[in-house]
C-alpha cells in the first residue's frame, strides 16, 4: 500500500515554499530536514510528517496561511501524510482500516475485553490465590497478555522496517538511536526552538502546556510498564507473588506512574478540546482523543484498582482495568500509540542525516 | 471599547506596535487602528526576517562586533550619501539597545538562517520571520492594555495650525471620529497604490508587482501632505527588485526572489541581453535589477540557464520551465526562438576559459568582445535542459514620506506639530534618501516607534 500521493503532492507544494523561504528554520527539526534538500522524493516527505510534532508554530508565524493564496498549513499537510504514511505502512493492512476508525475500535475492544475477561475470571476463577489472583489466576494473566503485549510488537516491527526502507535508511547505528532517545527524553523539538514551548491551545501563544502533559503522559506511562515488568520479575525471579505491599517496587513505580498519566493524559485532553482542529489532520481527531481517553482509563482504573483492595468490587474492576491494557496493546500498532514509535524512527533516520552532513 | 484612547497609533506593522508599546508602558490608553484584517496584520513587518543591530561583541543572535561606524559606511555605500548622518546615526546607536527590548517585548531569535551566514554578523534573524515579531508584539500590547482595531482605515487627519483636532476611520462600512490628544503615523508608503506609482513612475509601473501588504495605500500619507505636513524623499524613486514574473500581483514576499541571475543570461522579450548579469554578487545587484527589467518592453526579463547551473542558488517557490532545446524553451516561454538561440550562440562564443569558475565570489570568468559582457562567471549555456524563469520588477517600499526630526515628531510651515509623530516605513525618507541597507528598514521602525510611542505618551499625560 501506498501513501495518498495527493497529501504527498501537497506536502511537497509546500515544503517547496517552506524551502524558498526558511523563517521557521529555529522552531524544529523538520525544517533543517527540510532544507538540505532540493527536491522531494516521497520518502522524504513521510520522514519530515514524522518528525513533525504539530507544535504549529511554523502555522502561526506564516505570512501565506489562507486567505493567502500559498494557503500554507505545513502542519496539517503533515499531519495529513503522517497519519496516512501509519496506515500504508500497518501490518498486517487489513488492520490498517482501524486507524480511521479508532474510537469504535477502542470502544469494541474495551467491551469485549472486559465481557472476555470477566467470563475468564468467572469460569476458571482460582481456587486459592490472594489479592487479584483470587479472581484470576497468575497463569491465566500471563496466558492471555503475553501474547498480547508480543504480537502487536512484532506487528510493529514489520512497519518501522517498512518505514525504514521508505525513508531509505541505511545500516542502523546505534549511536543515531541514542542520539534519538535523547531528544525525544527532553522533548528537545517541543521547546519551540526558543525555550517557550509551544503554540497549541491558544493560537499563536507560545506555553509548556502540551510539552509538560506529554512529558507527564509518557513518564507515566513508562513508570507503570516499569511496575508491571518488576512485578513480574518479582514473581519469577524472586518467587515473591502479588499482592505488594505500598512500599514494594511495582507499587512505588505503579502508583506515581498511574497519576502522572491521569494527570498527562487529562491535560492533553483539555488541550485538544481548545486547539483547532483544521491544523491537524482533521479526519485523525476522534481517533486521537479515543487514544488519548483509553489512556486516561488505563491510568484511572488501575490506580481505582488498587484503592479498591480487598473490596468485592475488584471482581469486576480488575477484568475492566485488564481489559483497558488489553485494548492499549493491541490496538498500539494501529492507534495513536504507534507515533512514539514512527517518531523515534524519524528522529533515529534525523540523527543519521545530521552525522552524514557533518562528515 | 468605551472610552476615548489618549493615543490613535495609525498602522498595525512593527512601527506602529513599538510606539503603541512604549506608549503603554508610559501609562496612556492607546488604540491601534489597523487596516488590515487579523489574518493580514502586520504591514510589510510579517514579510521581513531580520534588523541589523549595532553591537559591541557578542550580543543575541549575532557574532563578533559591528560598530557605528562601520554600520554608518555601508549605510553611506549604498545610499550614495543621500543620507541625514544625525537621523541615521540616531538609528545605529539606538539599535543595540533594541535587541534586548525586542527580546524582553516577545521578540524571539535564531541563528542566521541556511544560506545567509554572511549576515551572521550584522542582522539578528527574527525566529519564524516578521509574522513571528508581529504576533509576539499583539500578545504583548494586549497584554498592556492596547486595544486594537482591525480593518480600521484611517481616512483623514484634521489640522488645525499646529495641532492634530481629530481623526476619522472606517469600520465595518461606518466612518467613525475621535479627538486622541496624540497621533502616531506609522502606516508605511505608498507602493501598494499603483495609481499612485504609475503617476510618479509612468505607467510601467502598473505591471510592477508588490512585494508586500495590499493595504499600504498612502491615504494617511496624502492626506497629511496635502495639508502641508512636511514631506520629505522624491517621489519617483521607490525600491524594487527583480522577482519571479509569475508572483502574485501582493505580497508574494520573500520566496518570490529569484538568485540565478548570476548564473545566467538575461534577455528582453525580443530575446535580446541587456545588461552584464555578472556584475556584482546578487545581493548587491538584485534591487538594480528591479529598475534594469522595469526599462524593458512590457517590464519583463527572462533568465535562461542550463542545467549545470541549476542547483547554485536557492531553490524559489515557483519551479523553473524547462525544456531539451533553446527553441523549445523559447517556445514555453514566449520569446523568438531563432532569436534566441542566436543570442545564446553569441554569448557562448564570448564566452572562454571557465576553469576559474567559483559561483560564490566575483571569479573573473568573463567573456570577450560582447555587449554588454558578463563580466563574471560566464559559463556557456550549453548543457541540456535548459530552464527559464520570467522576472518582474517587485516594489518593496517608496521613499517619499513624512519628514520628521529626531524625537519623529512631524513639522509643518517649519513648526512641530505638536501632537503629530510618525515612525517606520513612513518617514524612512528622513533618513535614507535612495537606496537600501538589508534590515535597516525594521532598525528605523523599532527605534522611531520607541521614541514616537514614549514621545505622544509624554504628550498625552502632560495635557
Ligand atoms: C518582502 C519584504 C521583505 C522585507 N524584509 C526586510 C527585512 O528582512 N528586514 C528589514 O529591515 N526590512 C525588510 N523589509 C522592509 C520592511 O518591511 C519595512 O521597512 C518595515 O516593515 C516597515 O515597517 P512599518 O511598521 O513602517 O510598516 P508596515 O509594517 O508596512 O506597516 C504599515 C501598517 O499600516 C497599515 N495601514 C496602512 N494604511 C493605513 C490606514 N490608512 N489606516 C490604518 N492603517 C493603515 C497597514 O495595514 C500596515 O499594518 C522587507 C519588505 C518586504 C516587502
Ligand atoms: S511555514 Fe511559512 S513562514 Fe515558515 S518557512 Fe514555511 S513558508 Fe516560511
Ligand atoms: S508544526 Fe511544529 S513541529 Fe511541525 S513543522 Fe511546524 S514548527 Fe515543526
Amino acid at each position: 500500500m501506498q501513501t495518498q500521493p495527493d497529501l504527498i503532492a501537497e506536502a511537497r507544494r509546500q515544503a517547496e515554499i517552506c524551502n524558498a523561504c526558511r523563517y521557521c528554520e529555529g522552531y524544529c527539526s523538520v525544517f533543517p530536514a527540510l532544507h538540505a534538500e532540493r527536491a522531494f522524493s516521497d520518502g522524504d516527505i513521510t520522514q519530515l510528517a514524522n518528525l513533525c510534532h504539530n507544535c504549529r508554530g511554523c502555522y502561526y508565524a506564516c505570512q501565506y496561511t489562507a486567505p493567502h493564496e500559498f494557503d500554507l498549513n505545513l502542519p496539517r499537510a503533515l499531519a495529513e501524510v503522517r497519519q496516512d504514511s501509519w496506515k500504508a505502512l500497518a501490518w498486517p493492512r487489513g488492520f490498517a482500516a482501524l486507524f480511521d476508525r479508532a474510537g469504535v475500535a477502542i470502544a469494541a475492544g474495551l467491551v469485549l475485553g472486559f465481557a472476555v475477561l470477566f467470563a475468564l475470571a468467572q469460569a476458571v476463577r482460582p481456587t486459592g490465590g490472594e489479592g487479584f489472583y483470587a479472581y484470576m489466576s497468575h497463569g491465566l494473566m500471563v496466558a492471555i497478555f503475553t501474547p498480547a503485549f508480543l504480537l502487536p510488537l512484532a506487528a510493529l516491527a514489520v512497519s518501522l522496517r517498512g518505514y525504514w526502507r521508505t525513508v531509505e535508511g541505511g545500516a542502523l547505528r546505534l549511536s543515531d538511536i541514542a542520539a534519538a532517545c535523547r531528544s525525544a527524553g527532553r522533548m528537545k523539538n517541543l521547546d519551540g526552538g526558543h525555550g517557550d514551548g509551544c503554540n497549541f491551545e491558544d493560537e499563536d501563544r507560545f506555553t509548556h502546556a502540551r510539552r509538560h502533559f506529554h512529558q507527564a503522559t509518557l513518564y507515566g506511562f513508562l513508570l507503570c510498564f516499569a511496575s508491571t515488568s518488576s512485578g513480574t520479575i518479582l514473581h519469577y525471579g524472586f518467587g515473591l507473588e502479588a499482592p505488594y505491599a505500598w512500599y514494594s517496587l511495582p507499587k512505588l513505580l505503579g502508583v506515581p506512574g498511574g497519576i502522572l498519566l491521569c494527570l498527562g493524559t487529562g491535560g492533553l485532553a483539555w488541550l485538544k478540546t481548545k486547539a483547532d482542529p483544521d491544523l491537524g489532520a482533521r479526519a485523525a481527531w476522534g481517533g486521537e482523543m479515543a487514544f488519548v481517553l483509553l489512556l486516561f482509563a488505563v491510568g484511572a482504573s488501575g490506580l481505582i484498582l488498587y484503592a479498591a483492595t480487598g473490596l468485592a468490587a475488584v471482581g469486576w474492576l480488575l477484568p475492566l482495568h485488564l481489559g483497558t491494557v488489553l485494548t492499549l496493546f493491541l490496538l498500539t500498532p494501529y492507534s495513536k500509540m504507534a507515533h512514539g514509535f514512527y517518531r523515534m524512527a524519524a528522529l533515529t533516520r534525523d540523527a543519521a542525516r545530521k552525522r552524514e552532513a557533518a562528515a | 471599547m468605551t472610552t476615548d484612547p489618549d493615543i490613535v497609533v495609525i498602522g498595525g506593522g512593527n512601527a506602529a506596535l513599538c510606539a503603541a508599546i512604549e506608549a503603554a508602558e508610559a501609562g496612556a490608553r492607546v488604540r491601534i487602528l489597523e487596516a488590515a484584517p487579523k489574518p493580514y496584520r502586520g504591514g510589510n513587518s510579517r514579510h521581513t526576517r531580520n534588523f541589523r543591530c549595532m553591537h559591541h561583541g557578542p550580543l543575541g543572535p549575532l557574532v563578533d562586533s559591528y560598530t557605528e561606524e562601520e554600520y554608518f559606511a555601508d549605510l553611506m555605500k549604498v545610499t550614495g550619501g543621500e543620507t541625514d548622518e544625525d537621523l541615521a546615526r540616531l538609528a545605529i546607536r539606538a539599535s543595540e539597545d533594541c535587541l534586548p527590548w525586542m527580546e524582553s517585548h516577545g521578540v524571539r531569535f535564531q541563528p542566521s538562517l541556511s544560506g545567509t551566514l554572511s549576515l551572521a554578523r550584522t542582522n539578528a534573524f527574527f525566529l519564524g520571520g516578521g509574522k513571528g515579531l508581529v504576533n509576539a508584539y499583539y500578545r504583548t500590547a494586549e497584554a498592556l492594555g492596547v486595544e486594537v482595531l482591525y480593518e480600521a482605515e484611517v481616512t483623514h487627519l484634521e489640522r488645525e495650525d499646529d495641532r492634530i483636532t481629530w481623526l476619522d476611520y472606517t469600520h465595518e462600512g461606518q466612518s467613525h471620529r475621535l479627538s486622541p490628544k496624540s497621533v502616531v503615523v506609522a502606516a508605511g508608503g505608498f507602493q501598494a497604490d499603483t495609481d499612485w506609482l504609475a503617476r510618479a513612475w509612468g505607467p510601467a509601473a502598473k505591471n510592477f508587482l508588490i512585494r508586500g501588504t495590499p493595504y499600504n495605500r498612502g491615504v494617511v500619507l496624502a492626506d497629511l501632505l496635502d495639508q502641508g505636513v512636511e514631506q520629505v524623499g522624491d517621489p519617483t524613486q521607490c525600491h524594487a527588485v527583480a522577482i519571479d514574473g509569475r508572483a502574485p500581483k501582493f505580497d508574494g514576499g520573500i520566496v518570490t526572489r529569484l538568485d540565478c541571475v548570476p548564473f545566467s543570461i538575461v534577455v528582453n522579450k525580443e530575446a535580446e541581453r541587456f545588461y552584464d548579469e555578472g556584475e556584482d554578487v546578487w545581493p548587491k545587484r538584485y534591487a538594480i535589477w528591479g529598475r534594469l527589467v522595469a526599462a524593458q518592453p512590457d517590464q519583463v526579463g527572462y533568465v535562461i540557464i542550463d542545467s549545470k547551473s541549476l542547483k547554485l542558488f536557492m531553490p524559489s517557490v515557483f519551479p523553473p520551465i524547462e525544456a531539451d532545446t533553446l527553441e523549445e524553451l523559447a517556445g514555453k516561454m514566449g520569446l523568438p526562438p531563432d532569436k534566441l538561440r542566436a543570442t545564446v550562440e553569441g554569448f557562448n562564443a564570448a564566452c572562454g576559459d571557465t576553469s576559474g569558475f567559483h559561483p560564490t565570489e566575483l571569479d573573473g570568468v568573463a567573456t570577450t568582445g560582447l555587449t554588454p559582457p558578463k563580466t563574471n562567471w560566464a559559463r556557456p549555456i550549453n548543457q541540456p535542459p535548459f530552464y527559464g524563469y520570467s522576472l518582474r520588477t517587485g516594489v518593496t517600499f517608496t521613499y517619499l514620506g513624512l519628514k520628521v526630526d529626531a524625537r519623529a515628531q512631524c513639522t509643518a510651515g517649519n513648526r512641530p506639530v505638536s501632537n503629530l509623530w510618525a515612525a517606520g516605513e513612513t518617514m524612512a525618507g528622513s533618513i535614507l534618501g535612495q537606496g537600501y541597507l538589508a534590515g535597516f528598514g525594521m532598525t528605523i521602525g523599532t527605534v522611531f516607534g520607541r521614541i514616537a510611542g514614549k514621545e505622544a505618551a509624554a504628550h498625552a499625560n502632560a495635557t
